[in-house]
């Protein structure tokens, strides 16, 4: 049967794609994170050996328009291409989907009262690609996970609430556990910490919350997935607002979890968080 | 204080609500099409025609030809889409930013960690 073997929260940059694709992994400015990501990406080739993870992720005006823009939208294919965002697409290979577990996934969510939008193409922009290739090795043509991508409403207000991302985590997890194959799933949970790219605010972090809350998500989750938007957007930035996504990941993950590494760096406009989770119960 | 300020009540954030989307739709939807090169290109030759063809109001359009980024924001426009707007005209995200807050791109440099980051 499926497990889920490890949970991930991991911010989204585009900075750090360029960064990765221009081969700046010793630049003293960009060193401290990849060297604050390789722990947890030698973790999940040695030991998790995941079959594919589920990556949750928000759209920035690449593959979505507001013309029609899902709450919750599910890809269901065999396969994801790179989106060019519009400066060139970034040389990464195409993602291999794994179309029978994300049918499985589909089928047992909405039965669970989840009414996801299902996508049988999506482009992915950095809000999916920026993690990858910090945590799975690829080669010019593969990669050594299959990916279910999960896409939240993040841009456009009203937002679903932290505490339903929470449980819709919870029901990602019973639709693993029911999955008759034996599949090892890693969820990662992407976006923030804080930011804010609008207004006369734009570029305020917050270091002190968002170490608070690498601690928090683990220790008290549901009191902090009960924060309202508003409560989130004040401490962290408008943009901070979409730490819900890593409610899904901690949702999947038991009551109680192990932390197998941490890392936070804030050098510009991004307090770049990561935190790889056991299960412990 | 704009609509969404008296809203939400968070000083200085625009927060992206479904108001604020109605209000900035054309300024939007004509911001997305310039994820096609040839629109890029549409854009450049005749800025007005082409705004005039996504229905932007006059005060839309102003913003734009000012290239005021708070402005754009405050009427609606939603910075990933307007992004696209920026990368046509040679506007990077932190020069956007930087003329937000109503300072250089030095200045706002100078308030970051590790502005070697970029």
């Amino acid at each position: 049967m499926g497990k889920i073997v490890a949970g991930i929260g991991s911010s989204h940059v585009p900075s750090i794609g360029r960064a990765y694709d221009q081969q700046k992994q010793t630049d003293p400015a960009w060193q401290p994170l990849f060297d604050g990501y390789e722990p947890v990406k030698r973790w999940l080739a040695e030991e998790v050996k995941a079959d594919v993870v589920i990556l949750v992720y928000n759209d920035h005006g690449t593959e979505f328009f507001l013309d029609c823009y899902p709450t919750f939208a599910l890809g269901v294919a065999d396969s994801y291409a790179v989106a060019d965002e519009g400066y060139g697409k970034r040389p990464l290979p195409d993602f291999p989907g794994d179309a029978a577990f994300s049918e499985h996934l589909a089928n047992h969510l909405v039965a669970d009262e989840f009414d996801l939008t299902l996508c049988q193409e999506m482009a992915l922009d950095h809000g999916f690609l920026t993690a990858m290739p910090l945590l799975w090795e690829h080669d010019d043509t593969a990669w050594p996970v299959k990916v279910v991508p999960l896409l939240v409403n993040v841009i456009q207000h009203p937002l679903p609430t932290g505490q339903r991302c929470y449980k819709l985590g919870e029901a990602i997890r019973r639709a693993v556990e029911a999955y008759p194959e034996d599949t090892r799933v890693a969820v990662v949970g992407t976006g923030g910490l804080s930011h804010q790219l609008n207004g006369e605010r734009f570029g305020h972090i917050n270091e002190e919350w968002d170490k608070q809350w690498l601690q928090r998500i683990q220790d008290e989750p549901r009191e902090l997935a009960a924060l309202s938007h508003k409560e989130v957007m004040t401490a962290a930035g408008a943009e901070g607002g979409e730490v819900i996504m890593w409610f899904v990941m901690r949702g999947a993950m038991t009551e109680r979890v192990e932390e197998v590494h941490r890392f936070y760096y804030a050098p510009m406009t991004t307090g770049i968080g990561l935190l790889a989770l056991n299960n412990s119960d | 204080m704009s609509d969404t300020q008296e809203r939400w009540g968070i000083p200085g954030t625009y927060v992206f609500d479904l108001a604020l989307s109605r209000q900035g739709y054309a300024i939007n939807k004509m911001c997305n099409s310039l994820k096609f090169d040839e629109n890029r290109e549409a854009f450049k030759a005749d800025e007005e025609a082409y705004m005039e063809r996504y229905g932007l109001s006059e005060e839309q359009k102003q913003a734009i030809r000012e290239r005021d980024w708070l402005r754009l924001t405050q009427l609606g426009g939603n910075l990933f889409f307007f992004l696209k707007l920026g990368a046509t005209l040679g506007y990077g995200l932190y020069t956007i930013g930087a003329q937000m807050r109503g300072e250089s791109y030095e200045q706002f440099m100078s308030t970051r960690n590790v502005p070697g980051a970029t």
